[in-house]
């Protein structure tokens, strides 16, 4: 066995030196938005999110006022002209949340990572410019989609005078919260995809976080489970979408804080293992 | 300048990489040569901060990658070329990668002519064959001009014209005073590129030697020798530090003797010669000897995989030993 030689010294022209640029983070927020506007997976995605929330609020909008004559005075009191956005949410949540699950589990599932990686190895500042691109790409379309989903319900309740205004008491709030809540969802989802690295499985397991959880918990006994319901994630996130508070539910922004809280513990677990982790 | 001392990855019970403590100099092509499996992968990885050391560390420039600002302007590395998303186009991946790293734009369209992508820049990259991948691959390697460049088995999937335009690059970078290392299990392109070599074998640094020198001490020449007569020059050539070995075509090999000797004794004895010519040993027989070792040095560890994936001879690839074969 030849034993190693001792390392060359510098040969000749050893490490040419070049002018040097140096990199901020605006050039990695630049790069992620680069890689976010050039996958048709993100054009698609977020018209998947557009078309149902827009599209089942108008649904259950045409359903509420076609059998509103029907309805008891109890049924007609709990109505805001919020509730067909919020119902359309349940199904949209998880929509925007697989975009933010496609942003990272695509890197690994193709090996971009890898690629992603050698140029941007400080993963932290990797991970928090994804976030912020696909945080406020999320925020934008979200709000906008909220905000045609508020109108398009109000155009057809108007025909039984449900409509409400955008100016009535906690509306706006509902429909910008609403925004930040899509958002928060996608942030999560970025979580869970950077935690699980497999695109099937953390679109399962973000299912089951929003739908199945909150589902599950309509179940427990009314004793103790109000109170864990409340802080179920859908159902306190979910809160900022109602314009008056209800009981039952906690009060709106406390509720999206509560979720943030969520989206935060599952990010920082997120971080840890992505800058321990073998890429 | 690449510098690894007692570089070591563990994963469980397996060792893939055993204090591996290497130096790679700018200006030539350094060859890392060793059997599928030996760790050659792994060692890049860990040199592009990838993965983890289990212990001791790889710099380049003095540097931990993780620590580069401007990794893509210091460090060029093809690893592997499926590592893209196929739905972005091959202009989009490099500007993506070029916005990372402050690199200008009008690079990316630079990069995409040298290698041969500037008709296919606005195709996804996903109907690639895996040659046009590989130059992809490369043209990421080059976007910042780097200072050090890293191919892992570069010459996969290539066609021959392809190979002899990355042999040609490869050492174009090095004239340049470029540090580039190249990996390959393929002796015979090895032979080819690279002028100095790290030979890694189950994750150990068998030698860091120029190309000349790990063959003169892992093989020895021999002279080949043709004659009428040969029973005869055979006897008188036998000897004390010699060894002769009939080839199958009737030949006969000479090992400790060189040739003027055994020219001088044929002439002496009125012997006739057809042929009388020096062998030079191959990076092959030098390598195949040293694994050899290898081999038996882990013969005796009980449930020990297969020995060392050792190449056999004629398992290189005709594509290999393109123009120029035997430099």
């Amino acid at each position: 066995m030849t034993a190693p030689a001792a390392a060359p010294g510098a040969g000749p022209g050893a490490a040419p030196r070049r002018d040097v640029r140096r990199v901020r983070f605006g050039h990695v927020l630049s790069s992620e938005w680069t890689k976010i506007a050039t996958v048709r997976s993100t054009f698609w995605t977020l018209l998947a999110g557009a078309v149902v929330v827009i599209g089942f609020s108008a649904l259950w909008a045409l359903a509420f006022t076609a059998s509103y004559d029907q309805m008891s005075a109890r049924d007609r009191a709990t109505f805001t002209p919020m509730l067909p956005t919020q119902v359309a949410y349940y199904f949209g949540l998880v929509v925007f949340g697989a975009l933010g699950v496609l942003v990272i589990t695509a890197e690994h599932g193709t090996g971009m990572i890898k690629t992603a990686l050698t140029a941007v190895p400080r993963r932290a500042a990797y991970l928090a410019a994804k976030t912020v691109v696909l945080g406020a790409v999320v925020l934008v379309v979200g709000i906008v989609v909220t905000f045609a989903s508020f109108y398009a319900a109000q155009g057809i309740l108007a025909s039984k005078h449900l409509d409400g205004s955008i100016g009535d008491p906690g509306v706006l709030r509902a429909v910008i919260g609403g925004g930040i809540y899509l958002a928060l969802v996608a942030i999560l989802a970025l979580g869970i995809g950077t935690l699980l690295r497999h695109t099937a499985g953390s679109i399962v397991l973000l299912f089951v976080v929003l739908f199945v959880l909150g589902i599950a918990g309509g179940f427990l006994p009314s004793s103790w489970g109000d109170t864990v319901n409340k802080f179920l994630p859908s159902n306190a996130g979910g809160a900022i979408l109602d314009p008056v508070h209800k009981s039952g539910s906690l009060a709106p922004w406390t509720g999206l804080g509560v979720f943030a809280i969520y989206t935060a513990v599952v990010f920082a677990a997120a971080l840890i293992l992505f800058e321990r982790r073998d890429a | 300048m690449i510098e690894a001392r007692g570089l070591t990855k563990r994963y469980g019970d397996t060792t893939a990489v055993d204090r591996a403590t290497f130096g790679v100099a700018p200006g030539r092509v350094t060859g890392f040569l060793g059997p599928n499996g030996a760790g050659k992968t792994t060692t890049m990885r860990m040199i592009l901060g990838l993965d983890r050391p289990t212990a001791g560390e790889v710099t380049v420039h003095g540097r931990r990658y993780r620590t580069l600002g401007a990794p893509l302007r210091e460090v060029g590395a093809l690893l592997d070329a499926r590592n893209v998303h196929g739905g972005r186009t091959a202009y989009n991946h490099l500007l993506c990668l070029a916005k990372s790293n402050a690199i200008p734009r009008r690079r990316v369209d630079e990069v995409l002519d040298l290698v041969g992508l500037g008709s296919v820049a606005k195709k996804r990259s996903k109907g690639f064959s895996l040659g046009m991948g590989q130059r992809l691959g490369i043209a990421a390697a080059l976007l910042g001009d780097p200072a050090v460049l890293m191919f892992d088995e570069p010459v996969n999937g290539l066609d021959p014209e392809g190979i002899l335009w990355i042999r040609t690059l490869m050492r174009r970078l090095a004239r340049e005073g470029r540090t580039v290392f190249v990996s390959s299990h393929l002796m015979s392109e090895m032979a080819l590129t690279a002028e100095h070599l790290v030979v890694i074998g189950r994750g150990r640094i068998l030698a860091d030697t120029g190309m000349a020198e790990f063959i003169g001490a892992n093989a020895t020449s021999h002279v080949l020798v043709r004659s009428p007569q040969l029973t005869e020059l055979a006897r008188l050539l036998a000897g004390p530090g010699r060894r002769l070995e009939p080839e199958p075509d009737g030949a006969l090999r000479v090992y400790g003797a060189p040739a003027a000797r055994i020219g001088d004794v044929a002439a002496e004895h009125g012997l006739r010669l057809h042929e009388l010519a020096t062998v030079q040993p191959s990076l092959e027989e030098a390598f195949m000897r040293l694994t050899g070792e290898t081999v038996e040095y882990h013969a005796g560890v009980p449930g020990a995989p297969d020995p060392g994936g050792a190449v056999p001879p004629g398992s290189v690839p005709p594509g290999a030993a393109a123009p120029g074969a035997g430099g």
